[in-house]
């Protein structure tokens, strides 16, 4: 069945997974469901410790058990040491067809793909997925279908019962030792447990882990104790140098530099620019200068952001500092001074991934947006992006909140180099869809700049803006005509995984790639 | 007849490594007048040849968008310089940037050797431009007669680290080693009636030290400069820039000057300035610099 | 052209190509190793294989090792490969079997 970005679902990846197609981005609004909730043990006697001895303690008294669903966050970014520890736990038990629901996997997890080769994990359900997984999956290693969510999307499916968590296991820079825990302080310091939220609240067994106990009460928590089972502390729960680095140096790549500039002068030429306007950026380079300049020309014309929203990075904070953001409300610090801003600044707050991006509560953030700047891997002449799929085919990347905020902002706007050595980001059909170009209002090259036609607003009103616009089909011509059109990749017939549309919708699927055969 | 490309616009020219593929595909996006492919000191030795493959089918086969492509050859000391004008000349290089240039016979050799590459490549007599670094004492002290030695010269081009070693001392950030080059190359090739371009700046750490360096060299008259770094050709364009001011009292002079001319009057005012038929050409460089940088809606 | 012996152009960085040429047992045989191989194998192998062509290159055993290279670029790697297995370097055929 083709959905509603021209992507063919095949029937039988409906009938396995009991999804419908990609409808459109707002296809769902209104929609009425019942959430699920968990099974859980009452903690009534105060006599009892919730601290365990270690990680087989924890998945012993949780009754871990072959064919269970467990989860993590990612807060601890590359610096991550709790799924591997578990895994290998559980894998030393001799537990098999476990399903990890994580709100993202990356290159620190390549030690797992072993457990995914012995069939210690049979199911993968997260953003994305980095390094070694990445190409297991793709290389069709994993039994059961992976599925790749946006952070909105991953609450939606654990609040809506979709998926069902036995186990979460939530890594804490602190703790004490009834399961208070709190995202700063300690040595694996990560500024908010934002992804991790939901888990505590969904999962049947929640099991802290933490390389800091401190005295009770560690309050205010980001998670509290009501939703804690047990508590473990180890050495380390990451590698801090990993989990937070330095603000990075701002870019002095010009291409970038220009791509950033042409990002602010794009924005500061619409219509929601204005006082208090909201505001949301990567941690990319181009992304990075770009809040730089903006910042700069908020505070020449007085004008100030009511709103700071997502992944947050040190010139961000600077800028709140600087009276020039009201408030920041965070699910991600990417940086060492992010970390430092929400610790010491009144306006910088943590939220939950539901508050930030769940399309099936009762509004979240990311509809609040004015503005997103986001990057893609490639963007295709219907404004499709894809985040997740490498041009080889291999999975290689996170939704993260890119269907999320995209679909929320009253302007999108897509930074990409027009190429990544040969490979062209602008192309006639992306590898694979995960933010659908109905939601993606601008992308900006650095060859030229296309608004989606879509939006005959935004181009009426950049007419005598000095900005090198163009057509997305002519940035994909320039494209090509330096590469040459790219020939489609050589997938196997077997689908591997789906990328699920935020409202769970099947947004398009991911097939095995198969070793590439000259012809 | 004068080349039409000899008095183009030239702030900015930026040297590229021809041995470096990712470099030379796309360089026109940063939009600088000139760019220089190096075969020269950017090239490893050992690598000469590569170099001039890659720069062949670059010229061939890129598409500049406008920018001039000058190619910087290796000395008339080495054995390469011979093959990269072939080279060039068979790829359609705009210009050959003559490196260690130190007298009007450097210039004619080159000049031999493009001719006949011109007619052996089949391509016009006279088509390729040739510009020469002085990178010596002894060619910045013949620097009148390296502008005076061929039609084909676009103009002369400072070296400073070759010269201030020639000098015996060293590129100091205070510019009073390069005084007397500069000086002496500006005046020499506003006499010879071709352009002339500053040495590079290489220090990308300290962009307020360079933005003062472009501001000095413009107005010593200087017609550019040469570049190592993308991010020096913006500064570079905002410092030549004319100002509104200078562009409004431009075009004043230049329609004073029209007007008056035909009433026979030869001296006159304008902004309460004396003003005679000398200024007319400055100001219409003004304009001109003023329309390629962007900022001139008149209709002069 | 004979490949005399065995020569090699070009770099492993990005946008480059790296070219080997080596004398050969009869014919071609061409191998191809390159990051964006899904996507542009077939066009790789043509430009390297009709490069050869133009050069009157009959017999070698030819490795590229692409990291993204323009057809430029590959061309000029391989061209200058197969000179260095003749220890050409002057005089070269600008236009004529290079273009």
């Amino acid at each position: 069945m083709i959905n509603a970005v021209g992507r063919e679902i095949p029937q039988e990846i409906l009938d396995a997974t009991g999804k419908k197609v990609y409808e459109g981005a707002y296809a769902y609004d209104n929609y009425e469901y019942t959430k699920a909730a968990p099974t859980v043990h009452a903690v009534c006697d105060p006599k009892r410790s919730k601290l365990v001895e270690n990680i087989h303690e924890a998945l012993v008294k949780c009754g871990i058990r072959d064919g269970m669903t467990l989860s993590f966050h990612h807060h601890f970014r590359e610096g991550d040491y709790v799924v591997n520890m578990v895994m290998e736990e559980i894998h030393n038990m001799g537990i098999k067809d476990i399903t990890i629901c994580a709100s993202s996997l990356g290159k620190a997890h390549d030690p797992i793909v072993p457990y995914i080769e012995d069939g210690t994990i049979v199911g993968i359900q997260s953003s994305g997925v980095r390094g070694k997984i990445g190409e297991a999956i793709s290389t069709g290693k994993l039994r059961d279908l992976a599925i790749m969510r946006s952070h909105g999307g991953r609450v939606r499916a654990i609040e809506s019962g979709e998926v069902h968590i036995d186990i979460a296991f939530i890594g804490a820079p602190t703790c004490d030792e009834y399961g208070n825990m709190r995202a700063v302080g300690g040595k694996s310091d990560c500024g908010v447990l934002s992804y991790a939220m939901v888990d505590a609240e969904y999962a049947d067994k929640v099991v802290a882990i933490t390389d800091c106990l401190v005295p009770f009460p560690n309050i205010p928590a980001s998670i509290s104790m009501v939703h804690v089972d047990y508590v473990c502390v180890v050495d380390e729960i990451g590698n801090p140098a990993k989990i937070a680095t330095g603000a990075a140096k701002p870019t002095t790549d010009v291409r970038k530099l220009m791509m950033a500039e042409y990002c602010t002068q794009f924005v500061i030429h619409t219509p929601y620019f204005k006082e208090g306007f909201s505001y949301q950026t990567g941690a990319g380079g181009a992304s990075i200068a770009s809040a730089i300049s903006l910042g700069k020309i908020m505070e020449e014309r007085g004008i100030h952001m009511g709103l700071g929203l997502g992944g947050i990075t040190t010139p961000l904070s600077d800028l709140l500092a600087k009276g020039l953001i009201r408030k920041i409300v965070d699910t991600q610090d990417f940086d060492l001074g992010a970390i430092e801003s929400i610790k010491n600044n009144p306006n910088h707050i943590e939220i939950s991934a539901s508050e930030y991006a769940n399309p099936f509560n009762k509004g979240a953030y990311v509809n609040k947006l004015d503005f997103v700047i986001l990057a893609s891997l490639e963007v295709d002449v219907n404004f499709n992006c894809n985040v997740v799929v490498g041009s080889d085919g291999v999975i290689t990347g996170a939704q993260g909140g890119h269907p999320d905020t995209a679909a929320g902002a009253k302007c999108t706007i897509v930074i990409a180099p027009l190429l990544q050595g040969r490979i062209p980001a602008i192309c006639t059909n992306v590898t694979t869809v995960t933010t659908p170009g109905e939601t993606v209002d601008v992308v900006i090259t650095d060859y030229g700049i296309a608004i989606n036609p879509r939006r005959q607003d935004l181009i009426e009103c950049m007419k005598g803006v000095n900005l090198p616009f163009c057509t997305i089909e002519e940035l994909r011509d320039k494209a090509y005509a330096m590469t040459g059109e790219p020939d489609p990749v050589q997938f196997g017939d077997r689908i591997v995984g789906i990328i699920e549309g935020r409202d769970g919708t099947i947004m398009d699927v991911v097939r095995e790639i198969k070793p590439y055969e000259f012809k | 007849m004068m080349h039409p490309n000899k008095k183009r616009l030239r702030r900015s020219m930026m040297f590229l490594n021809c041995q470096k593929p990712g470099l030379i595909k796309d360089p026109y996006i940063y939009k600088p007048d000139s760019i220089m492919l190096d075969l020269e000191d950017a090239v490893a030795e050992n690598q000469k040849d590569a170099a001039r493959y890659s720069l062949y089918h670059a010229l061939q086969e890129i598409d500049y968008r406008g920018v001039e492509r000058v190619v910087r050859i290796n000395g008339l000391d080495t054995p390469h310089w011979k093959e990269d004008i072939r080279v060039c000349v068979a790829g359609g290089a705009d210009t050959i940037r003559i490196a260690k240039t130190e007298s009007a016979q450097d210039v004619h050799t080159v000049e031999e050797h493009v001719l006949a590459a011109e007619r052996e490549f089949g391509r016009p007599e006279g088509s390729t431009l040739l510009m020469a670094a002085l990178e010596s004492c002894k060619g910045v002290l013949n620097a009148l007669e390296v502008c005076q030695s061929s039609e084909r010269l676009i103009g002369i081009a400072l070296s400073g680290g070759d010269y201030t070693k020639d000098l015996q001392t060293t590129i100091t950030g205070t510019g009073v080693e390069l005084q007397g080059a500069r000086q002496h190359m500006i005046i020499a090739a506003r006499a010879a009636g071709v352009q002339c371009w500053d040495t590079v700046f290489t220090n990308l750490d300290a962009m307020d030290v360079f933005e003062e360096e472009v501001k000095m060299i413009k107005m010593m008259g200087f017609d550019g400069k040469s570049l190592v770094n993308p991010r020096q050709i913006d500064i570079v364009h905002k410092v030549f820039t004319p100002s509104q001011k200078e562009i409004i009292f431009a075009e004043k002079v230049v329609r004073e000057i029209d007007e008056k001319k035909a009433q026979g009057i030869g001296v006159f005012t304008v902004d309460g300035k004396m003003i005679d038929i000398a200024f007319y050409d400055g100001a219409k460089r003004t304009i001109a610099l003023a329309k390629a940088s962007g900022v001139y809606e008149g209709d002069l | 052209m004979e490949i005399k012996k065995a020569a090699m152009a070009g770099t492993l960085e990005s946008s480059d190509a790296q070219v080997t040429v080596e004398p050969g047992s009869g014919s071609i045989d061409l191998t191809i190793e390159s990051s964006v191989i899904h996507q542009f194998g077939r066009q790789i192998r043509a430009t390297v294989l009709e490069t050869l062509d133009r050069l009157e290159v009959r017999d070698a055993k030819v490795t590229v090792v692409d990291k993204g290279a323009l057809d430029c670029t590959l061309k000029a790697r391989v061209e200058c490969a197969v000179y260095r297995s003749n220890d050409i370097t002057e005089n070269l055929p600008w236009g004529g079997v290079i273009r």
